[in-house]
């Protein structure tokens, strides 16, 4: 068989996401990916959710099951038990997957079961047209908020990290380049990956990311983080981060000026659950996150799950029937 | 329902009471044990509260069992004691309503004091202030032998108070003449590492059956003793309703050669079911507790979309959390077993109550038209064969099934003739085969089944999900014509399951009378009312049925050859409703909400009333 291109995980659905969205960008990736990957579409599963993003399964040409609000990870989980040797995929949003299927993103990421889960976040409800979502930022106006928003929104990465997640990343919905080599460290991840997917709702939230994803300003108000590497960004890259020791918080500083150089300024350690939380929580002024945050080894809950049991049928029906306490009234 | 000194019954009931903490369903266990090995038939009833170890002696931590076994047919725990065993006088208050003038009672009177009767809001003691006159009153000090005989074994006098109830089930199984040999053996391996708790059990465990030979003369006690059952020349063994669906469910995985996955979540009364299973995880059962209901069935659903059977398990308050999951299982034809243990509702209502409430709920309760099929268990024994008719459905025709079961029945064991599993006729799925080709929609024309396509398989990658789809391809579709395909494809469906089913017959009795069509855990009630009405020479027959949707396909003709019809069911009227419904049947209902099983006797009153003649007189016509 020879191998197959990105369109070969294209179905002959017709896609019905609003011109623009910032959901086409994100399926080209995820085709991409599976395709320099060499992934197999009989061995390949998309489970979605309810929601814009959770159309996504009909236009990949895998396996697909597009479930109900919120609870995709809960039937990933199914299959994935059922049958290991499947790649499994989640695909959710903020709404579906931090609202009404909060309890079941909690539950995949501390099993760290091992699935790939991407969180479209538009800070939105696009599907029924335009609420705000528990990611919309205070002050939103909707249908819903028409004064304004007040809750208090959550940050993806920070709940998945509270929930012990092992992998999770952070990315733009049109970085063609960066967002399927993520997909790809998500995909090789043992254990639950998460990836944020920050997406441009462009009917009911255009262009909420602009402060961060705007392509003037990107090289100053993101940080691509590297494992290993200084947490150095900045489109002359001489801007760092560095921990205040005081306020045990991430500032940024230039490097060069008041004495300070790259040796001031923090190397990113994926490991590092501390550092993962800092670098998840920065608001501007500071630079949002890019990349893969968090990465470590946690037990794989699909393989605990079949480790000690004997597989394959050995006990014999017929053999169980006669446990217990038996009466023998036959004959003789 | 005296104890007659000298004069020996067919059949006896008696009734163990206590607190919660007393170990009295062990007692309960280890008699109904016993008496099985004596070669008895019987049936049990565990009555206990929601509180584990509620505050001792007070009247809601009263934790009861009761267990009618004998030389006849047995198929109740008994409408009423023979003989009330209570270790204080909360178990006494409580339980004296179930007892007719004459029962004897058992009491310690160690406990009697005036701190505990107060405990009991009890103003005088009932042992002294005349109000058990009408009764046989035994009054023993039990602890205080309890403590005397496991004194030798070097415990506190707390811990050595612990094994009265064994003390009391030795005098228990001494008035009955059953063995002590598997209680011996069951507390020799359960305190193995506990030499002192072992022997002072034991010790104990004698000790009440010494007391009760020397107890002539001091209580005018007497040995009773039950001629045994006729059996056939079969295996038997106990078992309970949560232990034979386990094990129907294993078995149906066997027939259907299908490895079962069976995810829940904890609730009372259904837990049962998953601590069974979770012990037979080498006979091709996975078990998966889930963080709540709704993933519990979403995961079960995950399981039989990647090839496995998916089970799932709750009582109504979970099953209602299940719903818009179980549309799901229906839009997208996928098999799924879903059992309910009902309890007494609604919301949180008695959980450790049995009732049979939830069947509105299981033919009716969901969004849209979602119909599924529905079965249910009239036994613990019962729910073997439920289990496999439930799995067998799910597979044929690619669907969900809900199985209804109750607290009583999950909890209560009976004595079972082990089948001849070899004779089960084997479970066909919907599995494609190797030369399989075409669409994974094309359905069976007699089941409506579609292909059981799972990932993995190159020939059959698809699509799937809640949305409307295609009826041919499986593409979302909203086109109105399609819609309405779906809607009656999936009610021709599980219209079908009825040309498959076995037609409904009578349990017992003659046509032309008065039926008493009942379902689920009422069958040994049911059972035992109108074979008495039978044997007195009343034109009454028994109709239990297994299929409630679809309902057998005969069973309006059947219907229609009787006077009339009554209905006695642990609910408000559900299945009268149903057959209203369905057969536009009228009925007379008999409804009782207790939380308690039917009695024979008050079902009795209500069939006397109803039957509209004798068989003599219709011969005389």
């Amino acid at each position: 068989m020879s191998e197959l291109s990105f369109k070969d995980f294209a179905t002959d659905q017709e896609v019905r996401w609003c011109p623009g969205c910032g959901d086409y960008s994100i399926l080209k990736a995820v085709q991409r990916t599976l395709a320099a990957g060499g992934a197999k579409p009989e061995n390949t599963v998309f489970v979605s959710g309810i929601g814009c993003s959770s159309r996504l399964p009909y236009y990949v040409e895998t396996y697909g099951f597009h479930t109900i609000h919120g609870r995709a990870p809960a039937v990933a989980t199914g299959v994935k038990l059922a049958n290991p040797q499947l790649d499994v995929w989640v695909v959710t949003g903020d709404g579906d997957g931090l609202s009404i299927g909060g309890n079941h993103l909690l539950h995949a990421l501390r099993r760290n079961i091992d699935l790939n889960i991407l969180l479209f976040n538009n800070e939105i409800y696009g599907l029924t047209k335009g609420q705000y979502s528990p990611t919309s930022r205070p002050g939103t106006t909707s249908p819903s908020s028409p004064g304004g928003s007040f809750d208090t929104p959550i940050e993806p990465g920070l709940f998945a990290l509270g929930a012990g997640a092992s992998f999770i990343a952070r990315a733009v919905d049109i970085d063609q380049k960066g967002l399927p080599l993520l997909l790809a460290q998500a995909n090789d991840h043992s254990g639950t990956a998460f990836v944020e997917i920050l997406q441009n709702c462009i009917v009911y939230n255009k262009d909420v990311f602009d402060d961060v994803v705007s392509k003037k300003t990107a090289a100053d108000t993101q940080i691509h983080v590297q494992n290993g590497e200084p947490l150095i960004y900045g489109k002359e890259r001489n801007k760092g981060l560095r921990l205040n020791a005081a306020t045990l918080a991430l500032e940024s500083v230039e490097i060069g000026a008041d004495d300070v150089t790259e040796a001031d300024v923090l190397v990113h350690d994926e490991t590092n659950t501390t550092l993962a939380q800092l670098l998840l929580s920065m608001e501007a002024p500071l630079p949002a996150a890019m990349g893969v945050i968090h990465r470590v080894q946690k037990p794989v809950f699909n393989t605990s799950f079949w480790q000690n049991k004997p597989t394959g049928r050995r006990a014999k029906v017929v053999d169980l029937l006669r446990h217990g306490n038996m009466l023998d009234r036959r004959v003789g | 329902m005296a104890l007659q000194p000298g004069q020996d019954e067919t059949s006896y009931v008696v009734r163990f009471a206590g607190d919660s903490g007393d170990g009295i369903q062990l007692q309960g266990q280890q008699f109904t044990v016993a008496s099985a090995l004596a070669g008895h038939d019987l049936a049990t009833l565990p009555d206990f509260p929601a509180e584990i170890r509620a505050p001792t002696g007070t009247r809601f931590g009263v934790s009861a069992f009761q267990i009618q076994f004998g030389g006849n047919r047995i198929t109740t725990p008994g409408d009423e004691p023979n003989v009330l065993i209570a270790f204080n006088p909360a178990a006494l208050a409580v339980n004296l309503p179930h007892l007719s003038p004459g029962a004897m009672i058992i009491v310690d009177e160690n406990a009697f004091t005036q701190q505990r009767l107060k405990r009991a809001d009890l103003a005088t003691n009932p042992l002294e202030d005349g109000s058990l006159n009408e009764f046989t009153v035994i009054p023993i000090a039990i602890s205080d032998l309890t403590q005397q005989a496991a004194k030798p074994f070097g415990l506190g006098s707390k811990d050595s108070l612990r094994s009265k109830n064994f003390w009391a089930l030795g005098l228990m199984l001494w008035l009955f003449d059953q063995p002590r040999d598997a209680s011996r053996q069951w507390i020799k391996i359960k305190f193995a590492r506990d030499e002192a708790v072992r022997d002072a059990n034991l010790a104990a465990l004698d000790a009440g059956h010494v007391y009760g030979e020397t107890a002539e003369l001091a209580h005018g006690l007497v040995q009773h003793k039950t001629p045994q059952a006729k059996f056939d020349a079969v295996e038997y063994r106990t078992l309970t309703g949560a232990e034979a669906l386990a094990l129907g469910l294993v078995a149906a995985g066997e027939l259907a050669d299908t490895e079962l996955m069976f995810c829940s979540y904890p609730i009372t009364p259904a837990s049962a079911l998953l601590h069974q299973l979770a012990g037979l995880e080498d006979a091709g059962v996975s078990t998966f507790q889930a963080e709540d209901e709704i993933a519990a069935i979403c995961s079960a659903i995950g399981a039989s979309y990647a090839g496995k059977l998916g089970v799932t398990s709750s009582s109504g308050p979970g099953i209602a959390l299940k719903t818009e999951a179980i549309g799901l299982a229906v839009a997208t034809e996928l098999p799924l077993l879903i059992v309910n243990s009902q309890r007494a509702g609604p919301s949180t209502g008695m959980p450790t109550k049995t009732e049979q409430s939830d069947l509105y709920q299981a033919v009716y309760g969901r969004n849209a038209d979602t119909p599924i099929p529905v079965v249910a268990s009239r036994s613990p024994a019962d729910c073997f064969d439920t289990a496999i008719e439930a799995v067998r459905i799910a597979l044929r025709h690619m669907t969900p099934v809900i199985l209804l079961t109750d607290g009583y029945i999950a909890n209560a064991s009976e004595l079972w003739p082990i089948p001849d599993f070899e004779r089960y006729a084997p479970i066909a799925t919907a599995k494609p085969d190797d030369a399989a080709t075409g669409g994974v929609f094309q359905r069976n024309p007699q089941t409506h089944a579609r292909v059981w396509a799972t990932p993995g398989d190159a020939r059959f990658i698809h699509r799937i999900g809640g949305i409307e789809k295609d009826i041919d391809s499986g593409n979302i579709s909203y086109e109105a014509d399609n819609h309405q395909a779906m809607t009656d494809l999936r009610r021709a469906k599980v219209a079908s399951v009825a040309d498959y089913l076995p037609p409904q017959e009578l349990e017992q009795g003659v046509v032309g009378g008065l039926a008493v069509v009942a379902w689920g855990s009422t069958y040994g009630a049911v059972y035992q009312a109108v074979n008495q009405c039978l044997s007195e020479g009343y034109t009454v027959a028994q109709i239990h049925l297994r299929y409630l949707n679809p309902l057998p396909a005969n069973l309006g003709e059947l219907l229609a050859r009787f006077d009339r019809v009554l209905i006695p069911e642990l609910n408000d009227g559900q299945l009268a409703t149903l057959l209203r419904d369905k057969l536009l049947i009228d009925s007379v209902q008999m409804n009782k909400v207790t939380g308690q099983p039917l009695g024979v006797a008050e079902l009795k009153d209500v069939i006397y009333r109803n039957v509209p003649r004798k068989m003599l007189e219709v011969s005389n016509e």
